[in-house]
């Protein structure tokens, strides 16, 4: 078939006319259409990072913890012991809007292959999702569909769903986000890589077939959406758990032994991207026969075969003496194995169908030269210090409290996370509803912490403290269990990055994940970037979702949100100037939306989180909760509800205005519940450390009393806690 | 003890049984692939937890006619211990060893969380370290776990005590709002007529040790490994 490429068929290929005439440039001819879909694959927003790569170089990506940071398919640390955590967190945001089961489901199924493939076994899936208003038309259906979704895949394949976050914004409405995150555990000698090696070594594809399903995925989802995004349908995957699992054991089986140079899954763009990018980073040519691709219809043009993607594939560049060996383990899981190319010195990515070449291009023009823009962008005007006084305090604390923990930003999560396996592989330790899940590291004492963070109201109004912010919510998180941070995956969902305002908010929250990742010394190590999140011109909020590992060296030494025992006292660790701007109070009680976002003091988060972290190595801290969104007050009600206790508090004389105290969202702070035989040691050490400890009162009865007035029942809070998410999908 | 483990494609929970039967026994069992046709003297045979062949057509459907199957068949009718978990009580119903189906939840929705289990039978080898009435709590993790029989084999199972466990609220009553899939008489696991094939939907290995949140199922194992090194 021999169709003549025309300025509209470049442009349904998502290629600039400038960037066409780069690829007549270095071709010196025309491409053929086969040419021309391999270009728009390696080209695109989602694959080439054009508008992201000057920015991402500038972030901090290394530490003695780090094994192997960006430009992999994930990003390896030392967990210690010979071993390594491998992890990263992607996006399927365009996907899920358009069919939110089979979008969210390979996600799952894409990150966790981007995880087994560098040789380490998934123990822990996460996720990060946000989604429109919930009384948009489409919300309660999107929900349903993806949280079914990452359900369905992940609870087939067995990898338990420990953690991750939810959102309801109007922002969202055009446009929800899938993040999903997976940690997997590997020996340290263990790691693969897609670095191809040796002339005419054996290239091999093993896994699903290929079918006609997800052509032009990655450059649907470097395009925004219209009213028409629903015809898009045809370019969403379909997800097969059960043929990942046979996957997951065979490649894990084969990586035993010796047989594996290279090997790289078929993610974005299938084929073509994996098979570039083994050459590519071999310096080697690779001649592929489509002949030799197992399809699972006939009649697949090159073009099909080099676009599709069909889910739960691999390719391998294997040692040519192993060849039967490998063969022999994939047929026993009863998967396709095909050798169906080789490497080579010609430095050409060579593609054969039918007795034709079909494609021949030069390997470092599709992967190293593809465009890099420094696009032009505006910082986001600052917002305006909002003061406590300008916004009224609530003359119900019980009301103005539940309807908080009753609404859809802070009411339990329970309704997705108990559709999501979140105990299989028998090591999870912290499960769902805390502020990290902690897995234990099989067969061992240690744990691995994990949570998933962003705050994109703050990004909104100051991209540069809210990424710092971002990151600063991780490392709290992590330090309130007592794990010790040790690196981030990014999920960098932005709109369009053509808009000097949208850049704007990219290169902020960018600087502001920067300075925040080397105070905290949390190197990032692997990620993605989403953009284009727009329809009909209306962008999402800038969405930067942070993906943050951290260790224990013996899960006994954990702490969890939960009050333990009557009498235990309360603490504020952290200083407290009741900041109301951005603010959950302010915006659903005052209906305030202005307003900067707390500041962020690197300095103090790094004290006061090594401090905790310390306390509760040494034993001395009952329980622990990091102080986020809705503030002090809000915390203290999850604790409450988590351990069905409940408190008396008194406000400290220099509290400033009340519901400042209460509701501010003032960040590095903690609260901590400490038998009264320790509070003394917990209290002297943090003024050796120079922590600010304030006394709030202790754990008592089943209320939760301030200042000798009932605020509200533990148990009537939890109703309103517990009801709203089943009763929203009943609706 | 020498206990064996059947592993099919898209069992998940094959090592997490594996590492509770290791743990109360202190031998690791054989973990034997689905497409073998002869068994070891074993003492114990389990079919795990997990999504054989992805559920696709039905739970336990295909499985249930796995080349292993007719081996296991031939050891539980001459009396050999066999625990199906999960996916492997849908196993077993889906190759006759059990009576009944497991159909979808009732609220249609997969749900993983722990329950309360009342413990019925107790004069069989999984359950003897329980007391009769005995109130337990293990996590259930199913999409397909709604027990329906006939009216006549449920009068059978009833007035035999062939009822292992039902699904009962903290107290230990036993009442709808206690029933977390629609499972007729809130059964939560059945025994056989000879009392040496267990199925259940809960997972008693899950909850074996202190830090996974309780140690609940422990007890079934150590019951099992104790009644076996003595045979």
């Amino acid at each position: 078939m021999r169709v003549s490429v025309t300025p509209e068929i470049v442009a349904a290929h998502g290629l600039k006319p400038d960037e066409y005439a780069h690829i007549l440039r270095v071709l010196n001819r025309e491409p053929n259409l086969t040419e021309l879909g391999i270009f728009s694959a390696m080209w695109n927003e989602h694959c080439s990072y054009k508008s992201s790569r000057v920015w991402l170089r500038t972030m901090p990506t290394t530490g003695p913890q780090v094994v192997c940071g960006p430009g992999e398919n994930a990003g390896v640390v030392d967990i210690g012991d010979g071993q390594v955590a491998i992890f990263k967190m992607e996006s399927h945001n365009h996907p899920s809007f358009i069919e939110p089961y089979q979008g969210a489901a390979t996600g799952v199924g894409g990150i966790m292959r981007d995880v087994f493939t560098m040789g380490a076994r998934p123990v822990a899936n996460l996720n990060a999702l946000r989604f429109g208003a919930p009384d948009h038309a489409r919300t309660r259906h999107l929900v349903y569909g993806v949280v079914a979704g990452i359900g369905g895949y992940g609870n087939c394949i067995g990898v338990p769903t420990v953690g991750g976050e939810v959102n309801f914004d109007a922002g969202y409405n055009g446009n929800i986000l899938v993040n999903a995150m997976c940690i997997g555990i590997a020996d340290a000698s263990k790691v693969f890589y897609s670095t191809a090696s040796g002339i005419g070594n054996p290239v091999v594809y093993v896994g699903s077939k290929t079918g006609r399903d997800g052509i032009h995925g990655a450059s649907m989802a470097s395009a925004e959406f219209d009213e028409n995004s629903e015809e898009k349908r045809p370019t969403v995957q379909v997800g097969d758990p059960f043929t990942e699992k046979l996957l997951l054991e065979a490649c894990l089986e084969l990586m035993a032994g010796d047989a594996v140079i290279a090997i790289q899954d078929m993610g974005a763009a299938g084929l073509t991207c994996s098979a570039v990018e083994m050459a590519s980073k071999g310096g080697l040519g690779l001649l592929l026969d489509l002949d030799k691709v197992p399809c699972r219809e006939a009649g697949m043009t090159a073009y099909e075969m080099m676009l599709s993607e069909s889910q739960e594939r691999m390719l391998m560049v294997l040692h040519p003496d192993r060849t039967d060996a490998a063969r022999a383990i994939f047929e026993r899981w009863e998967l396709d194995f095909a050798i169906v190319g080789e490497t080579t010195d010609t430095g050409r990515f060579i593609i054969r169908h039918q007795g034709e070449t079909v494609a021949d291009l030069p390997v470092d023009v599709l992967a190293e030269q593809a465009p890099v823009y420094q696009r032009p962008w505006t910082p986001t005007p600052p917002a305006p210090y909002l003061p406590a006084k300008e916004i009224p305090d609530t003359d119900d604390l019980g009301a103005t409290l539940a309807r908080l923990m009753g609404g859809p930003h802070l009411a339990s999560r329970r309704w997705i996370w108990e559709q999501y396996d979140h105990m299989v592989m028998g090591d999870t330790i912290q499960r769902p509803g805390g502020d990290a899940a902690v897995v234990r590291v099989h067969n061992s004492r240690k744990g691995i912490a994990a949570t998933t963070d962003v705050t994109p109201r703050y990004c909104a109004a100051a991209p540069k403290e809210g990424g710092k912010q971002a990151i600063a919510e991780a490392f709290r998180n992590l330090c309130a269990v007592g794990a010790k941070p040790l690196a981030v995956t990014d999920c960098l969902n932005f709109g369009n990055p053509e808009r000097p305002e949208i850049m704007g908010q990219f290169v902020g929250c960018i600087e502001g994940i920067s300075e925040a990742c080397i105070a905290l010394d949390m190197p990032i190590v692997s990620g993605n970037v989403s953009l284009y999140n727009e329809t009909s011109g209306v962008a999402i909020p800038p969405t930067p979702a942070i993906g943050a590992i951290g260790l224990l060296a013996d899960v006994d030494k954990m702490a969890t949100v939960a009050f333990k025992q009557d009498g235990d006292e309360i603490f504020v660790i952290g200083e407290t100037q009741g900041h109301l701007g951005q603010s959950l109070y302010a915006r659903e009680i005052a209906g305030r939306k202005d307003g900067a976002p707390p500041p962020v003091d690197l300095a103090a988060e790094r004290r006061n989180g090594d401090f905790i972290r310390s306390q509760i190595i040494a034993g001395n801290v009952a329980a622990a909760h990091d102080i986020s969104d809705g503030g002090l007050l809000v915390a203290i009600a999850e604790m409450a509800l988590a351990g069905g206790l409940g408190c008396m508090l008194s406000l400290p004389r220099n509290a400033g205005p009340r519901h400042g105290f209460l509701f501010g969202e003032d960040q590095a702070r903690y609260i901590a519940c400490v038998s009264p035989q320790k509070a003394q040691a917990m209290i002297a050490a943090a003024q050796e450390k120079n922590v600010p400890v304030t006394r709030f009162g202790s754990v008592a009865g089943r209320d939760i009393v301030l200042d000798g007035k009932l605020v509200h029942s533990v148990a009537g809070l939890r109703s309103a806690h517990e009801n709203w998410f089943p009763a929203y999908m009943e609706g | 003890m020498k206990s064996c483990v059947i592993v099919f494609p898209g069992s998940n929970c094959d090592r997490d049984v594996a590492v509770a039967i290791e743990a109360s026994s202190g031998t690791a069992p054989l973990m034997v692939w689905h497409g073998e046709t002869a068994l070891p003297a074993c003492d114990l045979i389990v079919l795990p937890g997990g999504f054989s062949y992805g559920d696709y057509l039905r739970s336990g459907a295909m499985a249930a006619r796995a080349p292993i199957m007719r081996a296991v068949l031939a050891k539980a009718a001459s009396g050999t211990p066999v625990l199906g978990l999960c996916n492997g009580f849908q196993i077993m119903t889906e190759a006759g060893m059990l009576p009944g189906a497991l159909m979808r939840n009732a609220g249609l929705k997969f749900i993983c969380r722990d329950v309360f289990l009342k413990v019925e039978n107790t004069d069989n080898i999984f359950n003897r370290r329980y007391a009769s009435g005995q109130v337990v709590r293990f996590p259930i993790s199913h999409h397909d776990g709604n027990y329906f029989t006939d009216a006549a084999t449920l009068d059978r199972l009833e007035s035999t005590g062939r009822i292992a466990f039902r699904y009962c609220a903290p107290d230990g009553a036993v009442n709808a709002s206690a029933n977390p899939n629609g499972s007729l008489n809130n059964i939560a696991g059945i025994l056989n007529a000879a009392g040496n094939v267990l199925g259940m939907m809960p997972h008693p290995e899950r909850l074996i040790a202190p830090e996974l949140g309780g140690s609940d199922g422990r007890a079934m194992f150590d019951a099992l490994a104790s009644l076996l090194q003595c045979a």
